[in-house]
């Protein structure tokens, strides 16, 4: 991608002679865990003797239960196509001015159909950088872009991956999560 | 100037020549009256019907741009009865406008979406089908036609009639069946068929160049001045630094002409218009170069090229005589550029009349009578004013020199294999590679600075874009190699550059460098040896 982003400097914090000699900031992390334990004890106790409360906290067997999310919730992007097949979008290049987080690239061509006239060469988004606003669904004047819902499924081992061109927003080519193996800390033969 | 006159615009009373037109008169006190077929360089036929506005008297609304002032007129622009009849003029603009503004190129600078926003804004009482006409017809060189955009202003059919006198466009046929097309067997590409794409209120006709590459508000606008001829066209550089995916990396995306009445009025040349694309082309130098013993070029940073350069001219100097190095200079250089190689021959020792400004053969084309000079060169009398001589060329230094410097122009065929050959640009030309250094120049739409067109208009150039890779205007360069030289060259900027440049040259005393968008005549007129 030809877009450049500027990086900010920050400033990273010294590590101090407190954090030097390790022993108390292995402590004060006992005290998180420890402060985390007691308080969900305390939770899950107080609901299940029916005294009310809040609910503690529950671990999500994530990927193999799956993610609770809401149900109008936005995910990836869709882009639709028209009856014949060919895609919607017009390359009006609204949804990439509207875009809060410029993480949509659009190129535009002339489109052999002369009804059509123009049309899409790329559309790439970048679902690293998008922040789900759904601000572009808003501005499509052709209804060619939506978003689904309940699909927080689209892992990439690089940021490359989650760059994703219109075959993969169209559906042609499938983006199938890949399942998350757990890495086995003694190694295949061990287990 | 005709006699002022006292009439009421709004209720207010306001003052204007008599005989203006009410609609000329309103925009001199911040009225805008919407229009499309009136165009002050094309006349006002009256029939886009759109400057209604209530006349006090009159019967029916009145057309401000058939409506002259005289004592004691009284004009509403924005009483509902005008407001009414605008917006139902508009409605019938609309009623056949396909309003495909996602694929039209016109969107955002469109008059059409403007008005509709401003004056428009009503229910559409339309039920019928639209009408439908050609869409997508090549119809010229550089110009797209779209017959259901059109909404028949006629302002197109009215430039080539009465501006080129070329007569390849007209109106066909009557009401909603009426359409804009070519003559039989003609086709729009005339030298200044572009501006009718700048006149087209509506995306009727868009440019081929520019077609859907970027859309009108990604772009930055930079005032400039066009360095395609001695005509010198007031322009603004449209750039698209924002989404550089859009042009493919290409920074200038267009030029379109900026107002000048001293200068070039609303037009500008399809030669200047797309002679933009240099700036971002692959014969661009982006950085300084030596030929090495081998052959081949070894590369050089911007100090390292003027530290050795200035060393190579110092040895010859010395040992051959400065009166043997020439330097063969493009003319649109600006006067900056000029005025710091004037410094650097004075420091060498070289005479000015060794400095060849006149337009070789690569720099003369076609002449006419609306814009376009002879000389393709921006600076030929700002050259002139400084005292360079603008008519020998380079012939009469043949035989004579040792070292060649050549800028921004082709290289002259005579002076390869010279002990110094030093080219200098922003495109590679012919010849260009044979010099031994390679300076790497900014191209003009890079450049800040000042020129002087044929007439002896002083106007200014703004730098719209950054220049590429190393490359550096040439009084940066002529600068530094004065430095290296061991001269003073107090300037970083164009701007300081010029201060000094006024205060030295008397052709140029008391100019200031923020010019005025019109730009200025030089104080004691144009320079007899730019007539040439």
């Amino acid at each position: 991608m030809n877009a450049k982003h500027t990086v900010a400097k920050v400033r990273r914090p010294e590590v101090r002679f407190q954090e030097q000699i390790y022993l108390i900031e292995v402590w004060k992390g006992l005290v998180i865990t420890t402060r985390h334990l007691l308080v969900n004890l305390y939770r899950h106790l107080s609901v299940a003797l029916g005294r009310g409360g809040p609910a503690g906290s529950v671990t999500t067997q994530y990927p193999d239960d799956p993610q609770v999310t809401a149900k109008r919730s936005r995910t990836r992007h869709r882009l639709l196509k028209r009856e014949d097949g060919t895609p919607r979008c017009v390359a009006c290049m609204l949804c990439e001015t509207v875009c809060p987080a410029k993480c949509i690239y659009i190129q535009a061509e002339e489109s052999p159909d002369v009804m059509v006239e123009k049309r899409a060469k790329t559309f790439k988004i970048d679902l690293g950088m998008c922040v789900f606003c759904g601000y572009c669904v808003e501005a499509c004047p052709e209804d060619a872009i939506r978003m689904d819902t309940q699909f927080i499924a689209f892992p990439g081992m690089t940021r490359k991956d989650l760059i994703w061109d219109m075959p993969e927003l169209m559906g042609d080519v499938k983006k199938d999560p890949k399942p998350v193996k757990a890495v086995d800390p003694l190694g295949p033969a061990a287990s | 100037m005709a006699k002022l006159v006292k009439f009421k615009l709004n209720g207010k009373d306001v003052e204007a020549p008599e005989g203006q037109l009410v609609i000329d008169a309103a925009k001199d006190q911040g009225v805008e009256v919407p229009h499309y077929c009136y165009h002050p360089g094309l006349g006002n036929p009256g029939v886009c019907r759109l400057c209604v506005c209530e006349v006090a008297g009159a019967p029916k609304p009145q057309m401000t741009c058939r409506t002259a002032v005289k004592e004691g007129l009284d004009v509403k622009t924005d009483s509902p009865v005008a407001k009414r009849a605008q917006a139902s003029s508009l409605e019938f603009h609309l009623a056949n406008h396909p309003l495909d503004c996602p694929v039209c190129d016109q969107a955002g600078e469109c008059h059409l979406q403007d008005y509709y926003q401003r004056f428009g804004l009503y229910k559409s009482t339309v039920r019928e089908d639209k009408r439908h006409k050609e869409k997508r017809k090549d119809i010229g060189t550089w110009v797209m036609l779209d017959q259901e955009r059109c909404i028949q202003c006629t302002r197109c059919t009215r430039f080539v009639d009465n501006v080129t006198k070329t007569h390849e466009l007209a109106v066909f046929g009557r009401g909603d069946r009426s359409v804009l097309d070519l003559y039989p067997g003609m086709r729009l590409d005339n030298p200044y068929s572009g501006n009718v794409v700048d006149i087209c209120p509506v995306g009727a006709l868009t440019d081929k160049d520019f077609r859907f590459s970027v859309r009108a508000w990604y772009l930055d606008r930079t005032p400039s001045v066009c360095t395609g001829c001695a005509r010198g066209c007031s322009v603004e550089v449209h750039t698209n630094t924002k989404r550089p995916w859009h042009t493919g990396g290409r920074r200038v995306a267009r030029l379109k002409p900026r107002y000048n009445p001293e200068v070039n009025g609303w037009w500008m040349c399809d030669e200047g218009r797309y002679g933009y694309k240099s700036a971002d082309a692959k014969t661009r130098v982006k950085g300084s170069s030596v030929l090495g013993t081998d052959g081949q070029p070894a590369q050089l940073t911007p100090a390292d090229a003027a530290a050795r350069v200035a060393k190579e001219l110092r040895e010859l100097c010395a040992d051959n005589g400065p009166e043997g190095l020439a330097f063969l200079v493009s003319a649109s250089l600006t006067n900056e550029d000029l005025f710091a190689l004037k410094a650097l021959m004075k420091r060498l020792g070289v005479p000015l009349s060794n400095a060849v400004l006149a337009p070789g053969a690569d720099q003369l084309g076609e002449e006419d009578a609306l814009l376009r000079r002879k000389e393709k060169v921006a600076n030929l009398s700002g050259a002139a004013a400084l005292g360079f001589g603008v008519t020998k060329g380079p012939e009469a230094l043949k035989g004579k020199v040792w070292g060649a410097w050549t800028v921004g122009r082709a290289g002259h065929g005579s002076w390869i294999g010279l002990p110094f050959t030093l080219w200098q640009g922003a495109n590679a030309v012919r010849g260009s590679d044979t010099a031994r250094w390679v300076l790497a120049g900014a191209h003009w739409t890079e450049t800040d600075g000042t020129v002087v067109n044929f007439s002896g208009r002083v106007q200014r150039l703004r730098a719209a874009v950054p220049p590429l890779g190393e490359s550096a205007p040439a009084w940066a360069w002529f600068g530094s190699v004065l430095r290296a030289l061991g001269g003073a060259f107090p300037h970083d900027d164009a701007g300081s550059v010029f201060a000094a440049l006024s205060a030295a040259e008397p052709a140029f005393a008391g100019l200031k460098f923020e010019l005025p968008k019109d730009g200025v005549l030089l104080p004691k007129g144009r320079p007899e040896a730019a007539t040439a």
